[in-house]
């Protein structure tokens, strides 16, 4: 008989108990944290401190070199971009990487899964593609995205997608990206002892950093990867921890890069790996994802997602996971402990990721079915390790629709015989929609665990807003139930359930992973293009939010929304607080600069009435007609 | 060599930024080597006698308050909580101490604690060594925000009646 099955909050409880840390008690032990860290006020660039200044104006106002406050936060906030653009433009730089080799004949283990996009994207590089074999595109293609990462006078190829206002204001503050990597290694530069010392012209620096990752780095990735894992179409899928099955062999994969995770889902579902699971007792193998690689798997093939970034260790607590397969990004250290009270084995997998206590495999491209293979046998050998009376899978599971993307959204929208943005458009026009928002980024115990964005979109929707999730914000959402066309009925205002109801769609559209944030900037592009509401994305009503931020990657994701004209609200601070005139400069000056800014609102619900106000604000600009509805209640 | 000092550690929770430094600050002049760096790898490891604390509203760090009328002292069996006189701290002699927790039990500020292995019972000493030297307690010298500080009955209260004349003269004022 199937045991009961337990709640995540019981197994939350069960573990602490047991004595088993998760994030929630690290996170405990960390209260109070660092003030000076809080406030951005430390300084650790160089050799003469560490510096700090005394907030309460008693102690030093400048660092031993003479940096003020102004100057230590800003320089602060820009190594996090700096960090954040270098890890998401370094996925795009590993999957253009791929694209080569598989196009030179050395990484046999992939395919070209979206012709279309390989060609469209090659000519958009200036590739001849006419005559030419799909092998020899991609290699091209992918040594021509290479290049962007290195060059040192040129834009990279994409920047010139954006709305002409866009670039035109981008060249007349000087902060267009010229390549990839060089922007990065400046802000690097710029921000060592005695370099840069005006915060406003850090505050520039930061923007080119942030517009090479969000136009470039990590629109490589989302491409390049569209073409060798396929161009995603909506499809029907499940999220939480239920998704775990009790009699099969359970693998996670988790990290950020679809390389390896998509060739373990192939790998799974042969023949010969069923056998063996059979063979150690199991009925079969399920493969589910956590955080933004289970968003690419999930994306591009339905594969569940067990979990976003928080639930990661609560995952193997269930007691029946046999293997966890980690690559980059967002990986807990913590996990190794947890998995040292179960049976579960973790294997690290990429070179620049090696984890104290997990058995490292390490991919290589070339030998990439060989190695998933590797790990996907490991994982089917620990079923029989596996504790069955420790087996607590919770209930919790979900019904999502994922796969929306800035291409394949107007054939939802319009139809076959309507498919560009025009009903997007005039849908904003009309007033049935009031304007579009992203709300995207990571959960993290400091805010509610997720929460926020529940709360938050369930706001946005209410008041006619569309919202277009990626990350975990996105899985969050999912697991509530709001990515379903049935939540429209449930949540969304008049207008959008129209919308909703007649192309079938949900309020709340998955676009992907992280990476993916740069198809939300496609969309703003093509939603300018369309026109009728805004010659820029400034002028567009849009906005974003990451109501629980946690990563630096989300920093440098919020900087090019607002340097591409954006409002961007973060659900707790940057750590710039300790400057007022940082603060000034991103919540208001900036918007004189470059037609975005930033807000910071702890209460999603508050959040999503900032965001509401702002596209009030851009509608009333753009001389729109009042909401639909709103109209109608004025009537009555 | 200086004179040695007396007083008490004061807070001004106000000025409090939960930075912790503090703690380490408390460590490290409990450590052997004295030295940040090395103090950390220190077996045993020096515990904090000093813990920053947060409600919802505010973060204070807190110490052991050297009690005229200590619980501690009257309650300890064996006589292990000590002090010499009344502007001295109260001190605790380990090879006295049997662990019992009773001084854990009456503290009314929760500030006396036994160390991780459960072994020792850790409490401020008000750095009494360094006292002798003339030197204030760690903590206090090593707050970045002046959030604590060191100063005797007398010094207190007269900062306090300057405070509340001051006040009046505002009062006056407006």
């Amino acid at each position: 008989m199937a045991k009961e099955k337990v709640s995540e909050e019981k197994l939350k409880e069960m573990c602490h108990s047991c004595g088993i840390e998760t994030v929630w008690q690290r996170y405990d032990a960390q209260d109070p944290h660092c003030g000076f860290g809080l406030l951005g006020l430390c300084c650790k660039n160089c050799n003469l401190g560490p510096c700090r200044i005394d907030p309460f104006e008693e102690g030093a106002q400048v660092g031993t070199c003479g940096a003020d406050r102004d100057t230590i936060a800003a320089r602060n906030l820009a190594r996090h971009t700096a960090a954040g653009s270098a890890c998401h433009s370094d996925h795009g730089r590993e999957i253009a990487r791929t694209l080569m080799l598989y196009g030179s004949g050395k990484a046999s283990s992939y395919k070209i899964k979206s012709e279309e996009k390989l060609k469209k994207v090659a000519s958009e590089y200036g590739i001849k593609i006419e005559g030419k074999k799909n092998e020899e595109i991609a290699a091209e293609l992918g040594r021509a995205m290479l290049e962007d990462f290195g060059k040192q006078e040129e834009p990279p190829v994409f920047i010139k997608r954006a709305p002409a206002k866009q670039q035109k204001i981008w060249e007349k503050h000087n902060i267009v990206p010229k390549g990839i990597d060089r922007p990065i290694v400046e802000t690097m530069s710029r921000t060592n002892m005695g370099v840069d010392n005006d915060y406003k012209n850090l505050m520039l620096g930061i923007m080119k950093t942030a517009l090479a990752d969000g136009w470039a780095g990590s629109m490589i990735a989302t491409e390049a990867s569209d073409i060798l894992f396929g161009s995603p179409q909506a499809l029907r899928a499940k999220v939480n921890l239920g998704v775990l099955k009790e009699d099969e062999v359970n693998i996670l994969i988790h990290g950020h890069v679809p390389l390896l995770s998509d060739v373990v889902v192939t790998v799974s579902q042969s023949e010969e790996m069923l056998k063996l699971a059979r063979e150690n007792g199991a009925k079969g193998i399920t493969v589910a994802g956590i955080c933004c690689t289970a968003n690419e798997i999930l994306v591009r093939r339905g594969v569940p997602v067990a979990g976003n970034f928080l639930q990661q260790e609560l995952a193997i607590t269930t007691g029946a996971v046999e293997g966890m397969i980690v690559d980059l990004q967002c990986i807990m250290p913590g996990l190794v402990k947890v998995a040292s009270c179960f049976h579960t084995k973790l294997f690290s997998t990429h070179p620049k990721a090696k984890f104290p206590g997990m058995e490292h495999i390490e991919f290589e491209e070339e030998k990439a079915l060989e190695i998933a293979r590797e790990l996907v046998k490991r994982s089917i050998e620990n079923f029989p390790n596996r504790d069955k009376a420790r087996v607590n899978i919770p209930e919790e599971s979900m019904d999502l629709i994922a796969g929306f993307t800035a291409e394949n959204i107007f054939y939802y929208l319009g139809g076959k015989y309507r498919a560009t943005y025009r009903p997007l458009n005039d849908a904003i026009i009309s007033g049935r929609i009031r304007g579009v928002v992203g709300v995207v980024g990571c959960d993290n115990p400091k805010m509610q665990s997720g929460k926020s964005h529940i709360q938050m979109v369930k706001e946005l929707i209410k008041h006619d807003v569309l919202v277009v999730q990626t990350g975990c914000s996105a899985l969050a959402c999912a697991k509530e139930g709001l990515l379903v066309p049935e939540s429209a009925k449930k949540y969304a205002g008049r207008g959008l359930q129209e919308i909703c109801e007649t192309v079938g769609i949900p309020p709340v559209l998955h676009v992907g992973s992280c990476v993916d944030n740069t198809r939300i900037l496609i969309a703003c592009a093509n939603m300018v293009k369309e026109g009728g509401i805004g010659e820029g994305i400034d002028e567009l009503p849009i906005a974003g939010a990451a109501p629980e931020w946690m990563s630096e990657k989300a920093i440098a994701i919020g900087w090019y929304f607002v340097a591409s004209g954006a409002l961007v609200v973060f659900g707790s601070d940057m750590p710039v607080t300790g400057s007022a005139n940082v603060m000034k400069y991103l919540t208001k000056d900036v918007e004189g600069i470059v037609g975005g800014k930033w807000a910071f609102e702890k209460d999603p619900v508050k959040g999503a009435h900032i965001i509401i106000k702002h596209i009030d604000k851009k509608r009333k600009a753009l001389k729109l007609s009042a909401m639909m509805y709103d109209r109608e209640k004025v009537k009555v | 060599m200086k004179k040695p000092i007396k007083g008490n550690i004061v807070i001004d929770a106000d000025k409090c930024v939960a930075c912790k430094t503090c703690e380490l600050a408390c460590s490290v002049a409990h450590s052997r080597s004295k030295d940040l760096v090395w103090a950390i790898y220190e077996k045993p490891i020096s515990p904090p006698r000093i813990k920053v604390e947060s409600t919802d509203e505010f973060v204070v760090p807190l110490q052991c308050r050297h009690c005229e009328d200590a619980p501690c002292i009257k309650i300890c069996p064996t006589k292990a909580i000590t002090r010499a006189d009344r502007e001295s701290p109260v001190l605790i002699d380990q090879g006295k101490c049997i662990g019992c927790k009773w001084c854990v039990l009456v503290c009314p500020f929760g500030v006396i604690n036994m160390d991780k292995d459960g072994k020792f019972i850790i409490k401020c000493d008000l750095c009494f060594e360094r006292l002798k030297q003339g030197e204030k307690p760690a903590c206090v010298v090593s707050c970045p925000t002046h959030a604590l500080q060191f100063k005797t009955v007398k010094e207190i209260s007269k900062e306090k009646k300057k405070e509340y004349l001051i006040n009046i003269k505002k009062g006056k004022k407006e």
